[in-house]
């Protein structure tokens, strides 16, 4: 047993030499995405990526108190806020889908008809559908909150309106079970969609709905014991025309259409520190 | 042998005091008393395993205690057995080998491999008494060890306790059963309340009692 | 099926070593705590068993918080990098494996230290004779009190989480994972990694079981 200890710092060292450690969102990691890229980085520079997936507004506070060397995050106002704070630098926009609401089948509120996507929140405030929130300051979450200030409509306090407090994986299974409207990220509803009783009723890629991802170091002059330099190494291979290629290829021909469209480090939606 | 002198132990609600206590050499002692009179605490102080607040206590040889409970180990019935001459360094094949005529006298030796516990209460005390009286001490402080057991029981005990003190061990043996002090001792005691209060060989005791509790206790009488 | 089963086998084989270093660790300072308190001859020591008591319910989230506050960057051993490394979380499940294996053995021997001292030190025993043979009396609750330390730290996914991060070939052990798949809707994988924990912990009780109740 104590050699078994010794091997654990061993196995901590051996591998503190070369990897890096980034937090990201659950729909990054649980779509496989990351599973699908990082290898090649690996091989390439032999640095392992310890991915660590949480929700955007988690990994942001993680990455905040120095534990990992970079965020893969989707909330671009609080990845402005991130800049601004001196804690995160060198943003890139890596790729986009959009938001999704799903709900049921028969669609009591209609959502599928609305006009626009502030239609859409406004139509389940009013028919007082069961809506689930994910409650946990992820990315969902951040944009969800600002669709209903959008519309300026206040549904907490609602009896229709639910707080999951966890991922959008287990998000939406819950809204299937309840027969709930919720928000979610396109390629979690394409990965979850055959398994759960739940449709897509407003899919559609307005400006209000787009789902931007993004990558930044974590400020190398903030904390001591930051592998930045894989960290920047990991920033260029995600931008490379290949990498990003492989990113707006992933999952397209299961599903017909891109999960992530890349975005070159061009982004769409403004994140002005 | 033990000599005592000046003993005392109390504490709030107890109160045990011996002012001049022998234990001789060979002899056969059988000490009396209602429940609570000190009579265990009285054997253990002499056994060395509770210090008294006060007094002088010498002791030569080595002496045994046996609780009334016949405690017995969670192993089978020759760890049991052995283990008093265990704890006094004997190698374990050398114990079992001593061991193996006192089981066999008491009735055990096809049961060594049984866990103890399953023993019936007659068989613990008689494991209980062997597991002493193989470590050949010098003075036996017994407490209570026929209690609850039948007659059958009792008469192995006794014999065993006969054969001890044949061979020179000295015996301090607590009972309430007024038949079988009388049966063993050579003198008797009894404790009331903390105090002696009546020390003499045991055909005295019986036959003219001197003191008023003696009296009262022999007749059967409560003496508090 | 979303997790292969090499790969399973890897995540059971990495949950064993953790949960196993933690139960090592705990037993290290929970044993001899359990031994001393359970074998005073005094009475008292009740403060530190109510003590103990309690922190059998210690939350494993609030231990994995403490470790977490802990070893961040930010945090006062933030230098030494272990936060999402096995050893933090060796270190959390120890923690919480600690108050059961010191508890549950303080109960054991204490349940058997008046009767033993008395036999002991009546057949002429020293007070070091009693504690070895209370020590080899109480294997039975000391091999319970150990399985309920390993148990507790296996199946324990709160702190698990919060100090290892679940990273995958890392610190993903059979509980995170377990919550992984069930986030992603791969409930067959989640209950696969699912039976393979109980699976587990079974065999490893037993194996203590069997190990405590030989002659």
């Amino acid at each position: 047993m104590k050699k078994l200890l010794a091997l654990f710092w061993l196995f901590a060292l051996a591998f503190a030499a070369g990897s890096m450690r980034l937090a990201t969102t659950t729909s990054v990691n649980d779509s496989g995405l990351l599973e699908a890229i990082l290898p090649q980085f690996t091989v390439e520079s032999g640095i392992e990526v310890e991915v660590i997936a949480v929700g955007t507004g988690q990994a942001l506070a993680i990455a905040g108190r120095g534990d990992v060397d970079a965020v893969l995050v989707h909330a671009p106002d609080l990845e402005a806020k991130f800049l601004r704070e001196g804690k995160g630098v060198d943003h890139a926009c890596l790729a986009y889908n959009n938001f999704v609401i799903a709900g049921p089948a028969a669609d009591p509120a209609g959502v599928a008809q609305a006009a626009d996507a502030l239609d859409a929140m406004r139509r389940i405030y009013r028919s007082g559908a069961l809506f689930i929130s994910r409650g946990d300051k992820s990315g969902t979450y951040h944009r969800e909150r600002s669709l209903w200030r959008a519309a300026k409509l206040v549904p907490d306090g609602r009896p229709w309106y639910l707080e999951s407090g966890s991922g959008m994986g287990s998000t939406l299974t819950l809204a299937a079970e309840k027969r709930a409207y919720t928000l979610t990220d396109l390629g979690t509803f394409l990965f979850m969609k055959d398994k759960i009783a739940i449709v897509d009723l407003y899919n559609r890629p307005e400006p209000l709905m787009l789902n931007q991802y993004s990558y930044m170091v974590v400020n190398p002059k903030r904390f001591q014991g930051l592998r930045s330099s894989a960290a920047y190494r990991l920033r260029s291979y995600l931008l490379r025309d290949d990498v990003q290629q492989a990113i707006d290829d992933y999952m397209k021909e299961k599903f017909g259409q891109s999960l992530f469209h890349a975005l070159h480090g061009k982004c769409l939606m403004e994140v002005k520190p | 042998m033990i000599r005592a002198s000046g003993l005392r132990k109390s504490y709030p609600g107890f109160d045990l005091r011996v002012a001049d206590l022998r234990v001789p050499e060979g002899s056969f002692i059988t000490m009396l008393g209602p429940s609570g009179a000190g009579k265990s605490t009285l054997l253990r102080l002499l056994a060395g395993m509770e210090a008294a607040q006060d007094g002088v206590l010498e002791r030569r040889g080595r002496a045994v205690y046996l609780d009334q409970d016949n405690i017995v180990l969670e192993r089978n019935v020759i760890d049991n057995a052995v283990f008093g001459l265990r704890l006094m360094g004997v190698a374990s094949a050398e114990a079992r080998r001593r061991l193996r005529p006192w089981l066999a006298r008491v009735g055990l030796a096809e049961r060594l491999r049984q866990p103890a516990a399953k023993l019936s209460g007659g068989e613990r005390a008689r494991l209980a008494l062997v597991r002493a009286l193989a470590t050949e001490p010098d003075v036996l402080l017994l407490d209570e060890p026929t209690q609850s057991l039948d007659p059958k029981n009792v008469a192995m005990v006794e014999a065993l306790l006969r054969e001890a003190h044949t061979r020179g061990r000295s015996v301090v043996l607590v009972t309430h059963n007024l038949h079988q002090a009388r049966r063993l001792g050579e003198e008797t005691w009894l404790l009331l309340g903390g105090r002696i209060v009546e020390q003499a060989p045991t055909e005295t005791f019986f036959a003219s009692p001197r003191s008023r509790e003696a009296k009262a206790y022999l007749a059967g009488e409560m003496v508090y | 099926m979303d997790v292969p089963l090499g790969e399973i086998w890897e995540i059971a084989w990495r949950s064993l070593r953790i949960a196993g270093a933690a139960t090592f660790l705990a037993a290290l300072f929970g044993l001899p705590l359990g031994v001393w308190l359970g074998a005073r001859p005094r009475r008292g020591g009740g403060s530190a068993r109510v003590v103990l008591y309690a922190a059998m319910g210690l939350p494993p989230v609030v231990v994995g918080l403490f470790f977490y506050l802990l070893l961040s960057r930010s945090g006062p051993l933030g230098k030494s990098g272990l936060l999402f490394t096995q050893t933090a979380m060796v270190m959390a499940e120890a923690v919480l494996a600690f108050p059961m294996i010191a508890g549950f053995t303080a109960a054991g021997v204490r349940a058997r230290a008046a009767n033993v001292r008395r036999l002991v030190r009546g057949l002429g025993g020293s007070e070091k004779q009693v504690l070895t043979t209370l020590l080899w009396e109480s294997r039975r609750p000391i091999v319970a009190a150990l399985a309920a330390g390993f148990g507790s730290a296996i199946s324990e996914v709160g702190a698990a989480t919060i100090t290892g991060g679940d990273i995958r070939h890392h610190t993903r052990v059979l509980t995170t994972a377990v919550v992984l798949e069930t986030r992603k809707g791969e409930l067959r994988s989640a209950l696969m990694l699912g039976l393979v924990l109980l699976g587990l912990t079974l065999l490893v009780t037993a194996v203590l079981v069997v190990w405590g109740e030989r002659e």
